[in-house]
């Protein structure tokens, strides 16, 4: 009785659901289909049998393997660098008061405030200096200083009893020992959300590879997948599938790793 | 309050003993403290090098014409031409609708939906919760082809589910007004979940004896919402609604892949604008002038809802 007069409501939420995966289901169909058969009337409502014919003809045209090592290899780099580089900072600012530290705060805060697109100039003319376009450390070194990763590893490490640091020192444990074996294992659950978050960022990241890549072997995916728009005969069903690879990593990790997958994209939203 | 601490503090002329032995424990606390500078070392280098040093010269640059290698000073006269320019006024209205229909559709659904998935007596509530986020694990530039293909006028999906129910096909990229009603669409589908998720986290926070005590006042179910669950969310909301807007003002992957901008550059926006400026025209100066209008629009844009939302509570 009850479920039934609530009907309508789960008539709404089932819509809003199929709003939400109709996307994705058609992105599969899609990629397994010509691009004939896409754009036919009626559409296909059902995955084709061309899959392998797409990922095929998606190698042979973008070199899509190397695409996607590309985009991994830049990605996981990016990771690990910029992630270590947030947690020692976050820790720095956390557990120790030197002079300087509410200057080094106040301006992490701001480089979060300010818009990215102001350094995309700049930047660019800096690594055109150096002879560095078209290169991954381009991709990776400008921004491996992550304010919100610099943030949300202080505020891990905030809680953190200074008696335990204290008495690691007194045992004599040497600073950087202290905090990689006592502060940051504890610290672990921040860490995975923050190692998510910023490989999604990479992953994603678009316009900054699209001004620095210009070779096909560097391209990474979203690079590539834009270019392969640019052909004058667009391929649509080898794009789609692109979306597709280029996706199901992320889906798989969602999938995986739900909470610290929303934790890192959410980044003490509402912990503040 | 940190600065007192590390500070030794200087011994005065009365040099009494205890005096100098607070100045010794001063010292060696500083002391003690200066590790913290090592931890600090690679991100304040990177800093530097990359954000402090890049910010200053591109303020510096939108000052300047720089064109064929050549730069001369132009001060204000850059800024002036951001005025005078009919694309910054057109992409500046572009994310203006955006932000005044999108934002707050977006920001209301995501609250209907956390607030009824927030409910004990929903069935299914966790699957919906991962279905209604799947959108926001999406790449944006794959997603923007997915919605790119969709659209497409001759046999794409949406035109085909419309011809369903007997409606003519609709040219959505291609007309001004459908682009704009397509880019607002593909935005509201990405990120309506991931906000609907940063409210639900708040929601959570709200002690359950709020809710119980209201009822026993009497309170009926939408009392109960509008008194006490939003009030209580405000600075969730305020969280949504700032990155949401700031997002929309910088919005670019979207209707790069989407449009290009296009057509008659309706779904234009500032980014866009800046990157074909400094990119495919090589004006930085320009550029930078873009850029840095768009600071300034986020900047007065986050302190207004700030105030807003302070005013409210």
């Amino acid at each position: 009785m009850q479920t039934l007069r609530r009907s309508p409501l789960y008539v709404l939420l089932a819509l809003g659901a199929a709003v939400s995966l109709v996307p994705f289901l058609w992105m599969v169909i899609a990629s397994t289909h010509t691009t004939a058969e896409i754009f036919s009337t009626p559409m296909p409502l059902l995955p084709g049998g061309e899959l392998w014919t797409n990922l095929a003809r998606l190698q042979a045209e973008t070199g899509f393997a190397r695409v996607m090592l590309n985009s991994v290899l830049v990605a996981t780099l990016y990771t690990v660098f910029s992630c270590i580089v947030s947690a020692m900072c976050g820790y720095g600012l956390a557990k120790y008061r030197f002079r300087g530290r509410g200057l080094m705060l106040g301006g992490v805060l701001l480089t979060m405030m300010i818009p990215g697109q102001v350094l995309l100039v700049p930047l660019f003319q800096m690594m055109a200096s150096v002879g560095w376009i078209n290169s991954f450390q381009a991709l990776i070194l400008p921004f491996l200083a992550n304010a919100f990763g610099i943030f949300l590893m202080r505020q891990a490490f905030l809680d953190f009893p200074d008696s335990l640091i204290e008495s690691a020192r007194i045992d004599g444990a040497s600073e950087i020992r202290t905090f990689y074996r006592i502060v940051l294992p504890v610290a672990r659950p921040q860490l995975a959300a923050l190692v998510i978050y910023t490989f999604i960022s990479q992953w994603n990241s678009f316009i900054w590879p699209l001004l620095m890549l210009n070779s096909e072997e560097k391209y990474t995916l979203p690079v590539a997948l834009n270019t392969m728009v640019g052909l004058s005969r667009v391929d649509y069903s080898g794009l789609m599938l692109g979306s597709l690879l280029a996706t199901l990593p992320l889906l798989i990790v969602f999938l995986l790793f739900q909470k610290q997958f929303i934790s890192g994209l959410m980044g003490g939203a509402v912990k503040g | 309050m940190t600065t007192t601490l590390t500070r030794p503090s200087a011994p005065k002329e009365g040099r009494s003993s205890a005096r100098s032995a607070a100045g010794r424990a001063a010292r060696r606390a500083a002391r003690r403290h200066r590790p913290g500078y090592f931890f600090i070392a690679p991100a304040l280098a990177l800093f530097a090098l990359f954000f402090i040093y890049p910010l200053v010269s591109s303020f510096i640059q939108s000052f300047q014409s720089i064109s064929g290698g050549e730069t001369s000073w132009v001060g204000l006269a850059q800024y002036q031409r951001l005025f005078d320019d009919p694309l910054v006024a057109q992409s500046l209205f572009n994310v203006f609708l955006i932000l005044v229909i999108q934002v707050p559709l977006m920001v209301c659904i995501a609250i209907a939906l956390a607030y009824i998935l927030n409910q004990s007596w929903v069935r299914f509530r966790t699957g919906f919760r991962a279905i209604y986020f799947l959108p926001a694990v999406t790449t944006l530039v794959a997603y923007s082809l997915v919605f790119r293909v969709m659209l497409a006028t001759d046999g794409g999906a949406a035109n085909q589910m419309l011809g369903m129910f007997g409606m003519d096909p609709i040219d959505w990229l291609n007309s001004e007004g459908w682009a704009r009603v397509a880019l607002i669409a593909s935005i509201t589908w990405r990120w309506t979940g991931y906000n609907m998720i940063i409210i639900l986290a708040g929601l959570q926070a709200i002690p359950a004896e709020q809710y119980e005590a209201a009822r026993i006042d009497g309170a009926g179910r939408w009392a109960v919402f509008s008194r006490i669950v939003v009030p209580q969310l405000r600075p969730v909301i305020l969280f949504s609604s700032i990155t949401s807007t700031i997002g929309a003002l910088q919005l670019f992957d979207e209707n790069f892949i989407l449009t290009g901008g296009g057509p008659n550059n309706a779904t234009l926006t500032p980014v866009l604008y800046l990157y074909k400026v400094g990119f495919q025209q090589f004006d930085f100066g320009y550029a930078s002038a873009i850029a840095w209008l768009v600071v300034a629009i986020i900047a007065v844009i986050s302190v207004i809802q700030f105030r807003i939302m302070r005013e409210k509570s």
